[in-house]
């Protein structure tokens, strides 16, 4: 199996999926540089986190413009699985193959601590390695995760099972307390409506070794490229 | 010819930095203020054109780069 890790000026993730990716694939990813404008032939893009452009202007909306999205926005539309963390998500958002918007969190605080997410939506691709409801933990790390949507959007969402996490307290409950950004209904990761792309704020990156103190990432990137694979 | 695009959240997306620059004022003992809205200009620079087309430009510009109409409303002006 093939990846590839896309890489803008001021990513800052982008080598710990590297070593997520790897960790679980026996092989390094590609790395592809923003300005590229063809992607080698993969199996999976993964777009990373960081402060692509030093989010001028919105976070995301430069990334999104750059050459290597035009292939990326094509390669999904076409089914290519993608997972856009963090940046990324916001990136996928404002190329437009996430609904949705990410905005300034709500409390107008830079959010850094691990949060306890509930797998909402089956999708045996990405979420396949956890149990149907289970509470996973990954880690947080954004000043604009506030989930919004349109009362439309919202509703197909929920409906369609394209919601994949929301932020909850440990036993699973989501409750306010839990919303670390004030993201509407605790929304922390989405799918588009085909499925084979996932945006989430919270690393999964981050949890890959005990070392790191978990490894609920490990079991989503051993699923994912055992899926894939 | 310049062109200024102002942007704006859409009524209903909130709006943290309008919220926390109206109670800083009201710290300041404005208490007239109500509701505060943030939003930003962009002036641009642009070759001599047409006035419609420059207007066409810079609706495309908002459009792909300038805006996020998921979340944003904007207009532009147009000056000599």
């Amino acid at each position: 199996m093939k990846a590839a890790v896309i890489v803008f000026p001021g990513s800052n993730c982008d080598r710990d999926l590297k070593v997520a990716l790897a960790q679980s694939m026996g092989r390094d990813p590609d790395m592809v540089w923003h300005g590229d404008s063809e992607l080698p032939d993969t199996d999976l893009i993964a777009i990373p986190g960081g402060f692509s452009y030093g989010d001028y202007l919105r976070c995301g909306a430069m990334a999104a413009n750059s050459p290597i999205m035009r292939e990326v926005v094509r390669k999904a539309e076409a089914g290519t699985p993608v997972v856009a963390i963090c940046n990324g998500f916001q990136i996928a958002m404002e190329a437009g193959i996430l609904p949705g918007a990410l905005l300034r969190n709500a409390n107008q605080k830079f959010v850094c601590h691990d949060v306890d997410l509930l797998v909402t939506a089956e999708n045996e691709r990405f979420v396949g390695g956890y149990e149907q409801s289970q509470v996973v933990r990954f880690a947080v790390a954004h000043h604009d995760g506030n989930f919004y949507a349109d009362a439309e959007t919202l509703k197909e969402l929920e409906g369609e099972g394209q919601v994949a996490f929301k932020y909850a307290t440990a036993s699973g409950e989501v409750t306010a307390e839990a919303n670390p950004n004030g993201s509407m209904n605790n929304i922390a990761g989405i799918y588009n409506k085909a499925g084979n792309v996932l945006g989430l704020m919270p690393h999964p990156e981050r949890m890959i070794s005990e070392m790191l103190t978990g490894t609920d990432g490990k079991t989503f990137f051993d699923h994912l490229v055992h899926s894939i694979v | 010819m310049k062109a200024r695009v102002y942007i704006s959240l859409k009524n209903g997306v909130l709006d943290p930095q309008g919220k926390a620059i109206s109670n800083s004022l009201h710290g300041l003992g404005f208490t007239a203020v109500g509701e505060v809205r943030q939003g930003k200009t962009i002036e641009l620079d642009l070759a001599d054109m047409a006035k419609d087309k420059a207007e066409e430009e810079v609706e495309r510009m908002c459009q792909q780069l300038l805006a996020n109409t998921v979340i944003e409303n904007y207009t532009i002006e147009l000056l000599d």
